[in-house]
């Protein structure tokens, strides 16, 4: 502990510094529970009567279900219940509905084909694990298999498989406009015209299961009064409930959910998979169901960090200093969206890593394979472009012949550095890092630069947005009809400039889905700003010829707003919807030739319907609970305390 | 659902099984496949005969019952040279349950003590008192009827006989590859050397052409070079998700220089 | 259905279940018997969170078949601690921050265990080697080999 070295003079302006945890050892207040082995895991509740739940999953990368024959299911021992997909009230979800982002994409349980090894097409609930398992042996599916890609590029051809219907294009769609999310600060064309080297490399990194030690898992039962109590594994508890309040057509008042003792998450455990197939279950049967994952399915099934591929274009001068920088990443979603389309918007942001570089473009894709979907995990978004960015380094302090310590001391941001995504930097403190790194490391710095400073020389020309050049290329669906370009510029048919000291758009936060989950700002304590619903049809800050100019910013800058939930707004519930998400988009200019995306549809500007389900009508927030729980927590069928 | 036989002897035990059946041992492989719900069979025969757990030396060799654990291997004095090879499988609760018997059926990328029993000349005895050579029960493990009661090994003398697991985790991984070296020398040449791999292919397997360019050669650096460049001569090994059978040949000569000399492969 | 009976005695206690055929000990302890101490991590061998002596000696309970254990000492987690004291190994693990999930720490509590009751004074290569067959995802493998470590410190002190 000793050894930790505290810089307090770099963040001085910030914030109460005096730190009463870190470096002073402390008790972890569950530990009692950890080391007498009694934390309660979801799946350390017993009940009674318990079923099992497993899924008939696909053993093929792609294919078409043409026929599932349950036949010899429907006469075995123990067979409670088939669950098939028309048993789900609403079989199509993506993850980030709740915010608003991106379409619905993905089934619970896949009707016409699957897309990845190991999608589920059927589940069984049975009296015992084991009888489970054998019933799912005895399903017979009639696969008709279908071509499949796996990599990213390949994804990117014109004449590529459809892996996700609802993105035919195989890429997620960026602010109802380009196939790609774009970035552009500056003039990178230029700037490598005047370059002394042009450094280039390709980095690659394969997908990383979380592997929690805790497989994930749900245990679903009816407790008092029509409710369900679910005992879950999940990293991300109101994602879980929204989900399964979603795809069950339910509100979300019926369901009691616990979670909090969590064995190892690390990303892996917010994909809300579980639950819902639980919850489904206990409905179906009137019993206690638990649907847990084996490790092998932890492993095959469980999503990943995806894999990603970036290249990147350094524009260097002889002295070191990197003058201009253009990546084109893909990151491999899988087979569906879950949370890729986010890690790139929040990737993006982060270009050029913690460097000033006066001209940055960047044009990263969420590509659709027929791999496993990818998910969170730890830093995810920015963890492969950042060692993509290091490895660069080394490189380009190879080329200009300097040490890499002195290459990054000499481009790192310093504190009032303008950001390529338009926001100022601020307690960088990276070329303090590099120091004492140094230090440490024995190794010698040039003695400028030992001397430098975060907090001196950032700012001042440093803080301006430069003029930027941008484009259009790469539209929806513009792949489809012939390869073309994929790093940032290229291809363009006409570029436009924007002046300097343009900032982004404002960007409307997203709204809640579902009419039980609208922020009340009397229980959250603090004012929730709404935006009024006509934001949406203002026009764009630049001037009208600049078509480009709002995709080029908004994205970074406004996307990893969405995610605070305090500042949200009333909801729909259609599943067609576009995406509310990059509200001020400017009128659409008319390409021949190109898709009419749903996109294009107007803002639905009726109420949401209400959900008319059995359950009564959603929980209102304004009230306490008066749904006649009187004992929430208490199920009929819990023996846990009984027996222990 | 599984119905479990329990008999009094091993040949009961031999006799009761049938092809929708699976001997169960140590439990590591077995219960595995029970856990998962294998669908093959759905009879488990076991025993409780304590005659499998027996160690006796016979001459220049040594008797191990088939149902010796790995913690037995390593507990027995007379089985010291083995202990190396036994402590390498698994961690201490794996070594609690695994048996010879066993591993001489583990399925790629296990069998680490099956390559050192093939090196050491192992010859097993099965239920109908027959005995087989352990290289032709690897052979045809597939297909065998009955069961393994014992296996003998020849006493290797002084250092003659060497093991390496080269594994990518530390301190306990699966094998990328296993290397087991017996080299009985004369008059400082070796005479009758066998060099068995794990994990090279399917079981494991000997290199019989490093066998054969070690013979008559000093267990040195030039004595070896031979050997060497044969290393994988008639291997076919697998990609899998440890190495690619590229990798795998290419590293193999590194670490069978390394075994046959001793030399530390650093932890 | 049949079901095989099954007596064993469970930290100290003697235990008696009907069990399924093929059902493994971690199922039958954690479902049957209800001690949930051990953990399921892997039904494969892999991972060591259902950890458990058998005899004395760690065994992977979800490896082991159920009626096999009959007539044998059972020991878990769960029956770590004499009554309101806990084991020197789980003041150690709480003083020493050895868990942060908690989930591998069931096991890693019995394989050390099952290392201090032969080895009192264990080098730090015999503690690593004695949960070698444990996983932990949290990273926690050092602060742990330390609790070990200062547990076995802490029980040699007693005895002298």
């Amino acid at each position: 502990m000793s050894s930790i070295e505290f810089r307090k003079d770099l963040f001085a302006n910030e914030r109460d510094d005096n730190l009463n945890e870190v470096g002073k050892p402390t008790i972890r207040q569950d530990i009692l529970g950890h080391v007498t082995g009694s934390s309660k895991y979801y799946d350390d509740h017993l009940f009674d009567g318990l079923l099992h739940m497993r899924c008939v999953r696909s053993p093929h990368h792609h294919a078409r279900i043409r026929r599932i024959d349950t036949s010899a299911v429907e006469r075995m021992e123990g067979v409670v219940r088939i669950v098939r997909p028309s048993d789900i009230p609403r079989n199509l979800n993506t993850l980030l509905s709740l915010i608003n982002f991106g379409r619905d994409d993905e089934e619970l349980l896949a009707t016409k084909k699957v897309a990845y090894k190991g999608e589920p097409v059927l589940a069984i609930i049975a009296t015992s694990e084991r009888l489970a398992r054998d019933a799912v042996s005895a399903v017979r599916v009639d696969w008709e298999v279908l071509p499949h890609v796996l990599d990213v590029e390949e994804a990117l051809q014109p004449n590529a498989p459809v892996v996700n219907d609802e993105y035919p294009n195989n890429t997620f769609d960026y602010h109802e406009r380009y196939d790609h999310q774009k970035l552009r600060f500056g003039d990178v064309e230029t700037a490598f015209a005047n370059a002394d080297h042009i450094v280039e490399g390709e980095y690659q990194m394969s997908p990383i299961e979380q592997a929690p030690m805790e497989t994930c898992g749900a245990i679903a039962a009816p407790e008092t009064n029509d409710r369900i109590v679910c005992h879950t594994s999940t990293q991300a508890l109101f994602f879980s409930l929204g989900t399964t309040a979603k795809l069950l057509d339910m509100p979300s008042s019926r369901l009691h959910f616990v979670g909090g003792t969590v064995g190892g998450g690390f990303g892996g455990k917010v994909d809300s998979l579980v639950e819902p197939m639980a919850v489904l279950g206990a409905i179906l049967t009137g019993r206690p169901v638990k649907f847990m994952w084996d490790r092998a399915e932890e492993m095959q099934v469980g999503a990943p960090r995806g894999a990603e591929r970036w290249r990147i274009k350094d524009g260097v001068m002889s002295d070191g200093r990197i003058v201009a920088r253009s990546f084109t990443g893909f990151f491999d979603s899988g087979a569906y969206t879950r949370l890729s389309s986010y890690a790139i918007i929040k990737g993006t942001g982060h270009l050029p890593g913690p460097y000033s570089i006066p001209n940055v473009a960047a044009n990263v894709y969420c590509v659709y394979t027929n791999r496993t979907p990818a998910t969170a995990m730890r830093g995810f978004g920015i963890t492969g472009v950042d060692f993509s960015i290091e490895c660069q380094m080394d490189k380009v302090a190879e080329v200009v012949g300097m040490n890499p310590i002195d290459l990054r001391l000499l481009n790192a941001y310093r504190d009032g550095d303008m950001k390529a995504h338009r926001r100022v930097a601020k307690n960088t403190a990276l070329i303090e890092c590099c120091q004492v790194v140094a230090q440490k490391a024995g190794i010698a710095i040039r003695p400028d630069l030992a001397k430098a400073s975060s907090l001196i020389g950032g700012g001042g020309d440093r803080a301006v947005i430069p003029e930027t050049v941008t484009d259009q290329a790469s539209r929806i669906g513009d792949r489809r009809r012939g390869a073309i370009p994929t790093e940032p510029l290229a291809g363009a048919t006409s570029k436009g400039r924007i002046p300097a000291g343009t900032s982004g758009e404002p960007v409307v936060a997203a709204e809640p889905q579902r009419e039980d989950m609208r922020i009340d700002p009397a229980r959250v304590g603090h004012a929730v700003s709404t935006v009024p619903k006509s934001a949406s049809t203002s026009g764009p800050v630049t001037t009208p010829s600049v078509v480009s100019a709002s995709a080029t910013t908004p994205g970074p800058s406004g996307a990893v707003r969405p995610a605070p939930v305090p500042t949200v707004s009333p909801a729909s519930t259609t599943p067609a919807r576009p995406s509310a998400f990059a509200a001020p988009i400017p009128p659409r200019p008319t390409t021949p030739g190109s898709p009419a995306p749903a996109a294009a549809v107007p803002a639905d500007e009726t109420p949401p319907p209400s959900p008319s389900t059995p359950g009564g009508s959603p929980h209102d927030p304004g009230k306490p609970f008066q749904q006649g729980v009187r004992r929430p927590g208490v199920s009929r069928f819990l023996s846990g305390t009984r027996r222990r | 659902m599984l119905t479990v036989e329990t008999y009094q002897t091993i040949q009961q035990a031999a006799g009761a099984l049938h092809g929708r059946s699976r001997y169960l041992g140590g439990g590591t492989l077995v219960m595995r496949a029970v856990n998962y719900a294998d669908q093959d069979f759905d009879h488990l025969v076991r025993t409780r005969d304590p005659n499998l757990r027996a160690i006796q030396i016979e001459g220049a060799r040594i008797r191990i019952g088939a149902g010796c654990t790995m913690a037995d291997i390593i507990g027995a004095a007379d089985t010291a040279f083995l202990a190396p090879v036994a402590r390498a499988i698994g961690g201490p609760a794996i070594r609690n349950m695994a048996t010879v018997g066993g591993n001489l059926f583990a399925p790629h990328p296990y069998g680490d003590l099956a390559t050192a029993l093939l090196a050491l000349d192992g010859i097993a005895r099965l239920t109908d008192g027959s005995e087989q050579p352990v290289e032709a029960l690897l052979a045809t493990r597939n297909q065998i009827r009955g069961l393994a009661t014992s296996i003998t090994v020849v006493r290797p003398m002084g250092d003659d006989f060497r093991f390496l697991k080269v594994s990518r985790v530390k301190p306990k991984g699966v094998s990328v590859m296993s290397i087991a070296v017996w080299t009985p020398r004369s008059g400082g040449r070796i005479s009758g050397a066998r060099v068995a791999y794990g994990a090279m292919g399917p079981t494991p397997l000997r290199a019989k052409a490093a066998e054969r360019a070690l013979e008559g050669a000093t267990r040195d650096r030039s004595g070896i070079a031979a050997a060497l460049a044969v290393a994988t001569d008639g291997l076919s090994p697998a990609d899998d998700s440890l190495a690619s059978a590229w990798y795998r040949r290419e590293v193999a000569p590194v670490h069978l220089r390394r075994v046959l000399l001793g030399e530390d492969d650093t932890r | 259905m049949t079901k095989t009976p099954v007596r064993f005695v469970l930290n100290g206690t003697d235990t008696g279940v009907f069990v399924d055929g093929g059902a493994n000990l971690l199922d039958v302890l954690r479902r049957s018997v209800g001690d949930l101490s051990p953990k399921y991590g892997c039904g494969q061998g892999t991972c060591g969170a259902c950890t458990v002596l058998v005899d004395g000696l760690p065994h992977l309970s979800c490896l082991v078949l159920a009626e096999a254990i009959d007539g044998r000492r059972i020991e878990t987690t769960g029956g770590l601690r004499q009554g309101a004291q806990l084991h020197p190994l789980q003041r150690h693990f709480m003083d020493g921050f050895a868990a942060q999930c908690g989930y591998c720490t069931p096991g890693m509590l019995m394989s050390a265990k099952a290392l201090l009751d032969r080895v009192p004074n264990p080098s730090r290569d015999e503690v690593i080697e004695a949960i070698s067959g444990n996983l932990c995802r949290c990273t926690g493998y050092e602060p742990i080999v330390d609790a070990i470590l200062s547990a076995a410190a802490e029980l040699r002190g007693r005895v002298a």
